[in-house]
């Protein structure tokens, strides 16, 4: 498989969230923006990234009983990489997406893809699977993200475009996200098919 | 009156997972049946409560001591899943009826974010052990209610006649957002 | 085998340590910064440090506030109370609220907050502006203590969110409180607040 198909397969094929249906937590908790869905779109790909990556590199040092701890060390170092360095630099950020930049850790598509194809690939195939998921991953929150705002608000990463009176704040709140991702995974599933 | 108040904003007001996110995995994974719905409460309300008193001594005996605050996931996460694999051996060897019942949903308990979730949070909000104690226990039973509910709704669901594009996953959270929206009618309270 | 393990944790522990290292005092500067902001925003235009003259003052609740004058020329023109209270729908709500000399709330400001976005989070913007009952700008608390109209007050409350409300007007109220208690301890300049102080005694 080339490089480019790996790639367009975590984008397209293998969709982490509308097709693979994982790492659901943040995909509702965080898109009440598009710009928080994003973001945390890219803070995971980082992860996923640098992780598939290292577990790539290791994977004939570690010893095959001990492995999922390892990756679970692995992923919790990049994670926490992330976390110090949002704060630091961009802590509003940082106080918006909150608890679930620490729980990037306990994504399903992280350790998933650790074990699923970085334990079984070479590098540079590794990174490209990672990036690739990681575009998925984003473009869904962002997708989710940008819904959720301009039906509950009216803007658009926060520029108003219709008066907000006539958002429906349902939307933004907890139930707003269960039910638009049903209605898009089920448009997904259908453009898919078609 | 302030435990109470815990409770009772943990299990219905900013329910774990209709409100804050947390545990939709296993949510949306094992609530096809009761049955299976409930194991998977009871492991969950198992897990939560050890794992939040062990991961509060650890960040206030050792961490907080040793000025390791940057340590916090990495220490919580091998915690919970060494844990996990403790109360398996554990569970195994004094109570294979326990096990029979509830180790099948151990191992996938690991990667439930609400596990780490709810032992980031009680540091979080400078809860002391007790408070903590109650906090994990109410969450859980707060997952355990709203998986257990959902279930209940997903077999009637099966029996009804849903459009085509709308089978699985999608019915499945537009019915979650419902239940959402039936727990916000707690927000008056407390 | 737990050789290898061990090695990946050590491994972990040092790079986790050095971006420690690297980020702490971009924190640390960002935090102080944010709260310089603030600080700014509440009171009027100072000129001495008021992180520095920092101090811990009891409210009614037996618990302590931050408190941070606000000098100018020497005389006090202010001072920004930093407040929280537990009593959000969310959890923990801080705020900061200035105050002049004669207990009338200058400004406001949210600090931390984890409300229902679109619903209490609107409380940055929704006590400030001038609708209604709505904003809290110039009001006096010294009479007692501001309440949302459901409870016999007089400030509006957020549409859909009168927990968030009261909450909020609960820190406010605690900042006050603060601030009234704490001018006891503060010495020179201040004098202004003693005689109010006196006053109502």
């Amino acid at each position: 498989m080339s490089n480019m198909k790996i790639l367009m397969n975590g984008i397209i094929k293998e969709n982490p969230t509308f097709v693979l249906l994982l790492g659901m937590c943040p995909t509702l908790g965080t898109t009440s923006s598009a710009l928080n869905g994003m973001s945390m779109g890219l803070a995971t790909m980082f992860v996923l990234i640098c992780s598939n990556f290292v577990i790539s590199a290791l994977k004939n040092l570690i010893p095959d009983m001990v492995r999922i701890p390892a990756y679970i060390v692995v992923i919790a170092t990049f994670v926490t990489v992330v976390q110090m360095c949002m704060e630091a630099f961009v802590p509003a950020l940082y106080a918006s997406l909150g608890l679930f930049i620490p729980l990037i850790v306990v994504n399903c598509i992280v350790l998933g893809r650790a074990e699923a194809f970085a334990a079984k690939n070479r590098i540079v195939p590794s990174i490209f699977d990672g990036i690739g998921m990681g575009l998925g991953f984003t473009l869904a929150l962002t997708l989710l993200g940008a819904i959720r705002e301009m039906l509950g608000t009216g803007k658009f990463f926060g520029f108003a475009f219709m008066p907000e009176e006539y958002g429906s704040l349902i939307f933004v709140l907890a139930p707003g996200a269960f039910i638009a991702l049903g209605y898009l995974i089920a448009i997904v599933d259908k453009l898919r098919k078609a | 009156m302030e435990y109470i108040l815990i409770f009772i904003a943990a299990v219905f007001v900013n329910n774990v997972v209709l409100a804050q996110f947390l545990g939709i995995c296993p949510f949306l994974g094992v609530s096809k049946k009761v049955e299976t719905a409930a194991g998977m409460g009871a492991a969950v309300t198992f897990v939560l409560t050890i794992a939040t008193i062990v991961t509060f001594l650890v960040q206030k005996y050792v961490l907080d001591v040793f000025d390791l605050g940057f340590m916090q996931t990495i220490s919580f996460i091998l915690i919970i899943a060494a844990l996990v694999q403790m109360v398996e051996i554990i569970l195994k060897k004094v109570s294979p009826a326990l096990y029979q019942a509830l180790g099948v949903f151990l191992p996938l308990i690991t990667t439930n974010c609400c596990i780490l979730g709810v032992a980031i949070l009680v540091i979080q909000k400078e809860y002391n052990l007790l408070e903590s104690v109650v906090y994990a226990i109410s969450t859980a039973i707060g997952f355990a209610l709203a998986l257990v509910i959902f279930a209940g709704i997903r077999e009637q669901l099966a029996m009804t006649r849903v459009p085509e594009g709308m089978k699985g996953t999608p019915i499945a959270l537009i019915t979650a957002g419902l239940l959402a929206m039936a727990f916000m009618g707690f927000s008056g309270i407390g | 085998m737990l050789l290898s393990l061990t090695i990946i944790c050590l491994a972990a522990g040092a790079i986790l340590a050095g971006v420690n290292m690297y980020t702490t005092g971009p924190i640390a500067a960002s935090k102080a910064a944010a709260l310089q902001n603030a600080i700014r925003q509440v009171v009027p235009e100072f000129d001495n440090n008021p992180t520095e003259e920092a101090y811990k003052a009891p409210t009614s609740e037996g618990d302590s506030l931050t408190i941070y004058p606000a000098m100018k020329d020497g005389k006090f023109v202010g001072a920004a109370v930093e407040s929280n209270t537990k009593k959000g729908f969310g959890g923990e709500i801080k705020v900061i609220a200035g105050f002049d000399p004669q207990g009338k709330l200058i400004n406001y400001s949210v600090l931390q907050h984890s409300e229902t976005p679109g619903l209490g989070s609107k409380m940055q913007e929704w006590f400030r502006t001038d609708k209604n009952k709505q904003s809290i700008i110039g009001r006096s608390l010294s009479n007692g203590g501001l309440s949302v109209t459901k409870d016999g007050g007089d400030v509006d409350a957020i549409t859909a969110a009168t927990i968030s409300s009261r909450a909020f007007l609960d820190a406010v109220n605690r900042a006050y409180s603060a601030y009234k208690g704490g001018a006891d301890s503060t010495s020179g300049a201040t004098t202004k607040i003693k005689e109010e102080e006196g006053g109502d005694k």
